[in-house]
């Protein structure tokens, strides 16, 4: 592990004010850009070493669109990260290739992010083609067997092909790959939706277990807030674009004060029929704006039922104002909502 | 109400609206013989909501299209087995008779709206059409239905959405356009596969109201096929459990979630992360449901069984009735129950 230098304290990453807008264009052969998609639009948060910050929000809140900004696969429009310190965002050369080997990214579809005609040793091992100096060329099958045998599956597999193994076992395999540069963060973005609740668990359990082996820090997003809530640290909740609340795994779930939040986990149906009839219902009207053209003030403020006048005109800032967490709302107010 | 409008034979009074009796499904496939229903038996009531329960590839799907006639044939085979909708089998009734009875008796609603609503045609067309052709309606009858059956659905400004297309609907809008399709023709059972799958919680939350508030002011019977164990919990009066085509357990919502009767019913539940607790370690079910091509000897479930004994790898385990109302194809049902 390389010396930092810098007061970063125990945050290895800090995001501050990450906006990434994609144009929208119009027209054949003279394209005219017509608007933007405000997919990420002032995202701010830290991720403290050996910690999990859970994202969650409905689809097209921008999750995914934050995570290809943190692994530099998209430019962002404007706004500072930093990793152990340094300017993560402006890096270039040898500084930059550190990263690519610092930060990994786990993704939902294993099918999809695995190419179907390498063989899952190839598949493994291609880091180590990128970047030679982690693993000399004899010890890569040594390393790509320790690799399979560490996320659970049989080493001698590896000639294999991704078709050749089930959902929950390729999601293993790009987790393989992923820990094979010795990652300090991975990015995992929706690692186990597709997954069936009994392979969603064995694969939940893993993540748990790796980070505990290689103090691996994790920005873990996901829909489903029981996952979530499961795997998490602390939470941030997105909506159109904004963290509308970020706080402990307990203050969000047992303490939420911000509306959507608290839809949210009314929302969740809950495995007990028990409690049917039992729990605070609070349903959302309507569908989620377009994020071209976001409500003003407020984002949230056309599906709150608490709504306001001042709503519409004054955005509210991320701050404490109540449950001693920050939140979005100028009418932040903690209620229990999960039984 | 009655559902035979088009054909002469009527319903038969005390049976029940859907009996699902020993059905056998196999598919025959490049790799083999895939056995994918193995005798499956359920029934449903009228304003009974009966929820399938299972992980993908467990043949939810493939029970649901045999009971609605749309079994892809082949390479399916229906080997075994009877579809009985008010008492009368569907799989011997003859084609006409199935027809009438598919939209009319049973309707069925999907994950995705987009691939059961046609793209070129407007909506409220594809409502219309069925109320034409079917019911004989007059085109501003059928225009007049058609609106009130989106309003039904709470489609906001009813009149001018009937002119749109599809892609014209937002999500959580597709699937509603989808029930109030499902409805033209007032069914009596209404089958929903994986309805809310696709979208994101607070829309699943509002479909799912819907459709409960639907079924009761229809007194329709509703046969609720899902993985997910929380809507399950929130809207079934009973459930089925399948696992590898077979129906591992049954009983009414609460007794399964208090008291699982199948240790792989048990074994799902412990492997749910909680919204109410942050967890450690979740208890996991050890390994990968059976191929179909090769399920096991004995208990289909054995190998990834934490209390399988000797017995379960030779004996196939017949259904057991371990208290009144419930069944569990597990040799050992009985102990389950009185250990609960
Ligand atoms: N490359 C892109 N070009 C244009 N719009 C995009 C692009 N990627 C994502 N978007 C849009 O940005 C918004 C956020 O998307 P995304 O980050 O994928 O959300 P999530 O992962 O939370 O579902 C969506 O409206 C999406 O359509
Ligand atoms: N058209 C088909 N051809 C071949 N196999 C099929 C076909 N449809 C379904 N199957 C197989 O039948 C099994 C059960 O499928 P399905 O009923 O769709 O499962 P579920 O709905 O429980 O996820 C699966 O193994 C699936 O691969
Ligand atoms: S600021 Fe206003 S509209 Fe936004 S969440 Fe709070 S009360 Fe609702
Ligand atoms: S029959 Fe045996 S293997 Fe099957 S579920 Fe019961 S105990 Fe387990
Ligand atoms: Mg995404
Ligand atoms: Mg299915």
């Amino acid at each position: 592990m390389h010396e930092t230098g810098e007061n970063s304290g125990d945050n290895i990453l800090e995001v501050r004010d990450l906006v990434k807008h994609f144009p929208v264009r119009v027209g054949v052969l003279f394209k005219r850009v017509i608007g933007h998609v405000r997919a990420v639009d002032g995202v701010s948060f830290d991720l403290k070493r050996g910690e999990t910050l859970g994202v969650v929000g409905e689809s097209g809140c921008g999750k995914s669109t934050l995570a290809q900004v943190l692994m530099r696969l998209e430019p962002p429009t404007s706004g500072s990260a930093t990793f152990e310190g340094r300017d993560m965002l402006a890096m270039k050369g040898a500084e930059l290739r550190k990263l690519r080997r610092d930060i990994q990214i786990v993704l939902q579809d294993p099918y999809t992010s695995l190419n179907p005609r390498m063989t899952v040793g190839d598949i493994v091992g291609e880091p180590f083609e990128i970047h030679p100096e982690v693993a000399p060329k004899g010890s890569r099958a040594g390393r790509v067997r320790d690799l399979l045998d560490v996320v659970g599956l049989n080493p001698e597999h590896l000639n294999r092909y991704p078709h050749q193994f089930s959902g929950g076992q390729r999601q293993r395999i790009g987790i393989a790959r992923a820990l094979a540069l010795k990652p300090k963060v991975i990015v995992c973005d929706e690692p186990v939706s597709a997954l069936d609740v009994s392979i969603q668990a064995q694969v939940m359990n893993l993540l748990g277990d790796l980070q505990s082996e290689f103090g691996l820090s994790y920005v873990f997003i996901a829909h489903d807030l029981s996952v979530v809530r499961h795997l998490s640290d602390r939470v941030a909740v997105m909506y159109l674009g904004k963290v509308v609340e970020i706080g402990t795994e307990e203050e969000i779930y047992e303490r939420p004060t911000h509306p959507y939040t608290q839809a949210l986990l009314s929302a969740v149906p809950v495995p007990d029929p028990e409690l049917r009839g039992r729990r605070q219902v609070i349903r959302l009207e309507g569908d989620v704006p377009s994020p071209v053209d976001p409500p003003s003030g407020c984002r949230f403020r056309t599906r709150c039922w608490k709504a306001q006048d001042v709503c519409a005109e004054e955005e509210p800032a991320l701050e404490i104002r109540a449950a001693n967490h920050p939140s979005a709302c100028h009418f932040a107010e903690q209620r229990s909502i999960v039984p | 109400m009655s559902t035979v409008d088009e054909t002469g034979a009527g319903p038969i009074p005390s049976a029940p609206l859907l009996e699902v009796d020993d059905l056998f499904v196999e598919f025959h496939t490049r790799d083999g013989v895939a056995r994918v229903l193995n005798g499956v038996s359920y029934r449903v009531a009228a304003g009974e909501t009966l929820a399938v329960l299972g992980e993908s590839g467990s043949g939810k799907s493939v029970t649901a299209q045999t009971v609605m006639g749309i079994l892809d044939t082949p390479p399916g085979v229906i080997t075994g087995g009877a579809v009985r909708f008010h008492g009368e089998d569907l799989l011997t009734a003859p084609d006409r008779r199935r027809r009438a009875v598919r939209g009319s008796g049973i309707a069925m609603i999907f994950q995705d709206a987009l691939s059961a609503l046609n793209p070129v045609f407007t909506v409220g067309f594809q409502i219309e059409e069925q109320l034409r052709v079917r019911r004989g309606m007059s085109r501003k009858d059928a225009r007049k239905r058609a609106v009130e059956l989106l309003e039904l659905v709470k489609i906001p400004n009813a009149r001018g959405r009937v002119r749109q297309y599809p892609h014209e609907f937002s999500g959580g809008m597709r699937q509603r356009a989808m029930i109030a399709m499902s409805l033209a023709l007032d069914p009596e059972l209404l089958i929903a596969d994986e309805p809310t799958t696709a979208l994101d919680v607070t829309v699943q939350a509002q479909i799912m109201d819907l459709l409960k508030e639907i079924q009761v002011e229809r007194h329709m019977g509703l046969i609720l096929i899902t993985h997910d164990l929380g809507v399950v919990a929130e809207v079934a009066d009973r459930i089925a459990v399948m696992y590898a085509g077979r129906i591992v357990e049954q009983a009414d919502a609460r007794s399964v979630y208090r008291r699982p009767g199948h240790p792989y019913t048990a074994a799902l539940l412990d492997s749910l992360p909680r919204l109410d607790q942050k967890g450690t370690e979740l208890n996991t079910i050890k390994g990968l449901p059976p191929s179909l091509l090769r399920i096991p000897d004995g208990c289909p479930f054995h190998p990834r069984c934490a209390r399988a004994q000797d017995v379960c790898r030779t004996e196939v385990p017949p259904q057991h009735r371990p208290e009144p109302g419930r069944l569990s194809a597990c040799h050992f049902a009985e102990e389950l129950i009185a250990d609960a």
